[in-house]
């Protein structure tokens, strides 16, 4: 359905980056915080890093750095349309490219980051 | 090309035609989206790839991660970068779905909290002791 829309591939390429922008965002006011405790109080620091080695807290990160890699990788095919106009033919064939550059990365990162769910 | 054509076909907004301060802006998203693909991606590879979350202590982080003023700089600099794109883009979100008074306080908002974020960043990463050895 979201494929027929008018937009088409540039339109979720935009819904995505926007989605994953504001993720980002939110999650950096938490970031700089958790950081700045670590100075003024570590030990509640370390607290909260507890809560980024559990469970919940690697599946929160892998969906963080799926966010991160797409934000970066569609950043670089906005840049490119910018600054080269005339590569805005090739768009959708970019967006798909990110996406392959997407799994390749992503799906060995995430397993990286959830194995010690299952190993301990 | 111009027009709706070029409107439906890109992800990001267009370069603003009127100059100055927007059109820095426009330019500094690009240039600080660089950076962060740089900064950030290999930030993230570290604390998860290179090293897991779960030893990231307050003490790794003064004895490891920022044991050197070198890293404490990158880091530094990835926090301009990122308080910068972050909240020029949240801006542009809030223009996008507010307008009035409504967007003016919540733009006026991001600006103040762009500024704590990057003071409490800055106070992090410069009054963390160094290890001493």
């Amino acid at each position: 359905m979201l494929f027929r829309y008018r937009g088409g591939e540039g339109m979720l390429a935009w819904a995505f980056h926007r989605i994953s922008g504001v993720a980002i965002w939110t999650f950096l006011l938490l970031h700089v915080l958790d950081i700045w405790l670590a100075g003024v109080n570590p030990d509640a620091y370390d607290e909260v890093l507890k809560i980024y080695g559990s469970p919940v807290g690697r599946v929160g990160e892998m969906l963080l750095g799926a966010a991160l890699l797409y934000h970066a990788l569609n950043g670089l095919r906005i840049i490119v349309i910018d600054f080269w106009p005339a590569l805005t033919r090739f768009h959708r064939a970019m967006w798909y490219a990110c996406w392959v550059i997407f799994v390749v990365v992503g799906v060995p990162g995430a397993y990286l980051i959830l194995k010690p769910i299952w190993n301990g | 090309m111009s027009g709706p054509r070029r409107i439906i076909t890109r992800a990001g907004s267009g370069r603003p035609q009127t100059g100055g301060w927007e059109l820095a802006v426009w330019y500094l998203m690009r240039l600080t989206g660089l950076g962060l693909f740089v900064t950030a991606l290999a930030h993230f590879s570290i604390t998860h790839f290179l090293f897991d979350p779960a030893e990231q202590t307050a003490g790794w982080i003064l004895d490891e991660r920022w044991g050197s003023l070198a890293w404490r700089t990158v880091d530094w600099l990835m926090l301009g970068f990122v308080v910068f794109h972050s909240f020029m883009g949240m801006r542009t979100v809030v223009g996008d779905y507010t307008r009035g008074g409504v967007r003016v306080a919540l733009t006026m908002g991001l600006y103040l909290g762009a500024f704590v974020l990057f003071a409490l960043g800055t106070i992090a990463v410069a009054s963390l002791p160094f290890p001493v050895d």
